[in-house]
């Protein structure tokens, strides 16, 4: 089973194609890098298929589940970090996690000890009952990913992820990513970072709203006979015609 | 049923952890029941009244002191001429000209009667209407005490005269803090009940949790629930210390049942929560919450017989009371408190508001929305 297939996916505001009849698909297990400029349609393409939106046409599934009938059944399976931090500042780590944990219907005990696995992993045990509106932005960061994926869901979706953060902990975010993925979590992450596009296993751009390519980050660079994946974005960003945000 | 322990475990934490809830909570049944009913009544004092008397007789010398003595009329000039009078209330210096002709004693005793003057500026009507009414009773008492003394023998007054007493059944002495109470309870309920649950609501769409809510399998009403819960029961905590006020500082104690009361109130607030969650789904910041509030709450209240008695209204307005949750509200505190009605007095009303607290929440949660 794909994990996530798209066919001709459509968004429409108005007159404004945000997302214009975009087709992929993701393996399971996979790390899925889903880069854009600003205002490419990437955010609602990912809001679509998290069930956050409703798709204007196309078709597309998430898990196996249809994105139009099904969204309560893919909220189960996913997991979801949004660009804008979504931790509760004035609750403790542990209160946070139990929160989020609970919603998702998680029992008792499993919440108890997978909390205290996560604060060793993270380092985060002195800091377990303070309020995570006092942590650096680092740490709230890879704190909100593993809240992400504490209910163990089989694909989470990250929206630009380390936005704003330092080379160091944007290394210790993807080392997190990488521990997700082995443990068989498919990983779909936009980013605006193209260090990170190379640490994906196959990465599609965006442009206007279309996905321009697709391909593994050596495909693509060989494809367009550039050295890096910063010029692969650049040779194709550059075509936009849309404006930015 | 878990997720619902969840998110409420989640909300008293939250609402506990915010100083500004905690103040709100406190302060305001304190400050509004310690200040409005002294400030807030209707009574009117301290009339500007402005006399041309022109007579300067023992009859009208005595007739200003009775106005004097009365405490309501505070004597701001005594102007030679009525024009002059009238530029006094163009200053704004006075409120009421009492004009006294010449000869005033003079036609009272040769001809049995005699005419007095009086103007009244209306730019504020309630101090206009109430100063004349208190100045005409003021001067119909002085005719009866003058007619008594100067008739030899009153009993055998051959002239028969009416007199109506009337009595005030629920608050004998008239007293306006009784009035005024019970329904400045009500105007803390709301205002606590509405304001906080549409800015918590749309406070988790400012900082972006909602998404993150939304995207997870929680059920719309449980959702819902959880927030309402802990606003319904603040603004039964802040009506119980509203309550324990009344009867501290004007000692007013419920004449009907406090189970009356908080079944009532119980509905009323699940209504009120349920305009305020509706608000919220409409809103998306919290400045547009407060503004849309308070403009619903403003029309409301005032629309709501607390300040303006709803029978003098005109029938427009008071059909479109009868869509006015907070008008039901005051109504029933009112009665409950000072008239002592019981539950089965009260029932049309509680059934009413039974009605608006499914139609409101039922609205909110059909148009709360977790897919856009």
């Amino acid at each position: 089973m794909k994990m996530i297939t798209a066919k001709n996916l459509s968004k429409v505001f108005g007159g404004f194609k945000a997302v214009d009849a975009i087709s992929f698909e993701v393996e399971p297990g996979e790390i899925f890098g889903f880069l854009g400029a600003n205002g490419a349609g990437k955010t609602t393409a990912m809001r679509m298929l998290c069930g956050l939106s409703r798709p204007s046409s196309g078709e597309a599934t998430v898990a196996g589940f249809d994105v139009y009938r099904q969204q309560e059944q893919i909220k189960r399976a996913i997991g979801y970090m949004s660009q804008k931090f979504s931790l509760y500042d004035d609750l403790t780590i542990t209160e946070n996690i139990r929160f989020y944990a609970g919603i998702y219907g998680k029992p008792g005990r499993f919440i108890k000890e997978k909390t205290s696995a996560l604060l060793r992993e993270l380092h985060l045990e002195t800091e377990a009952d303070k309020r995570v509106g006092s942590l650096p932005l680092g740490w709230k960061q890879k704190l909100a990913f593993s809240v992400a994926i504490f209910h163990e869901p089989q694909l989470v979706f990250l929206d630009e992820p380390t936005g704003g953060v330092d080379p160091i902990t944007r290394r210790e975010f993807w080392n997190l990513i990488y521990a997700a993925a082995e443990k068989g979590i498919t990983v779909f992450v936009t980013t605006h970072y193209m260090d990170e596009a190379e640490y994906c296993n196959r990465v599609s751009i965006m442009v206007d709203g279309r996905i321009e390519a697709l391909d593994t980050p050596a495909g693509l660079k060989q494809h367009y006979s550039a050295a890096s994946m910063n010029d692969v974005f650049l040779q194709l960003a550059r075509k936009a015609t849309r404006s930015a945000d | 049923m878990r997720t619902l322990r969840f998110i409420l475990q989640k909300e008293f934490k939250q609402i506990f952890r915010n100083p500004a809830i905690l103040r709100i909570i406190l302060a305001m049944p304190v400050s509004q029941l310690f200040i409005l009913p002294w400030a807030a009544d209707y009574e009117t004092k301290g009339i500007n009244l402005s006399v041309v008397d022109q007579d300067h007789s023992p009859v009208s010398s005595r007739l200003l002191s009775k106005i004097t003595a009365s405490g309501y009329f505070k004597l701001a000039s005594y102007p030679s001429s009525y024009r002059a009078a009238a530029a006094e209330v163009e200053k704004n210096q006075a409120d009421i000209i009492l004009q006294i002709p010449a000869h005033f004693e003079k036609d009272l005793v040769r001809q049995q009667q005699a005419s007095l003057f009086l103007a009244a500026n209306s730019i504020n009507g309630t101090k206009a209407v109430l100063g004349s009414a208190y100045l005409q009773s003021i001067l119909a008492d002085y005719n009866n005490q003058l007619r008594q003394e100067w008739t030899p023998f009153p009993r055998m007054n051959a002239e028969a005269r009416i007199q109506v007493l009337s009595a005030n059944w629920y608050n004998p002495r008239m007293n306006y803090r009784f009035f005024m109470v019970p329904g400045i309870l009500v105007v803390l309920v709301t205002m606590i009940g509405c304001f906080l649950a549409a800015m918590n609501i749309v406070r988790e769409k400012e900082i972006g949790t909602i998404e993150q809510i939304n995207v997870t399998p929680i059920r719309k009403h449980h959702f819902i629930i959880g927030k309402l819960v802990p606003f319904w029961v603040i603004g039964l905590v802040v009506l119980s210390i509203g309550m324990f006020i009344s009867w501290a500082l004007y000692g007013i104690v419920p004449a009907g049942s406090f189970l009356t009361i908080y079944l009532f109130s119980g509905v009323y607030l699940l209504a009120i929560l349920g305009l305020g969650l509706l608000v919220s789904t409409v809103c998306s910041t919290q400045q547009q919450a407060m503004l849309v509030s308070f403009f619903l709450l403003m029309t409301f209240i005032l629309l709501g017989g607390l300040f303006t008695p709803i029978e003098s209204m005109p029938n427009w307005a008071r059909w479109l009371t009868r869509a006015n949750p907070v008008a039901y509200f005051i109504d029933v505190t009112r009665r409950v408190i000072l008239k002592g009605s019981s539950l089965r007095d009260i029932m049309p009303q509680l059934l009413t508001m039974l009605g608006f607290a499914v139609l409101l929440n039922g609205w909110a949660v059909l148009s709360y929305r977790k897919t856009a």
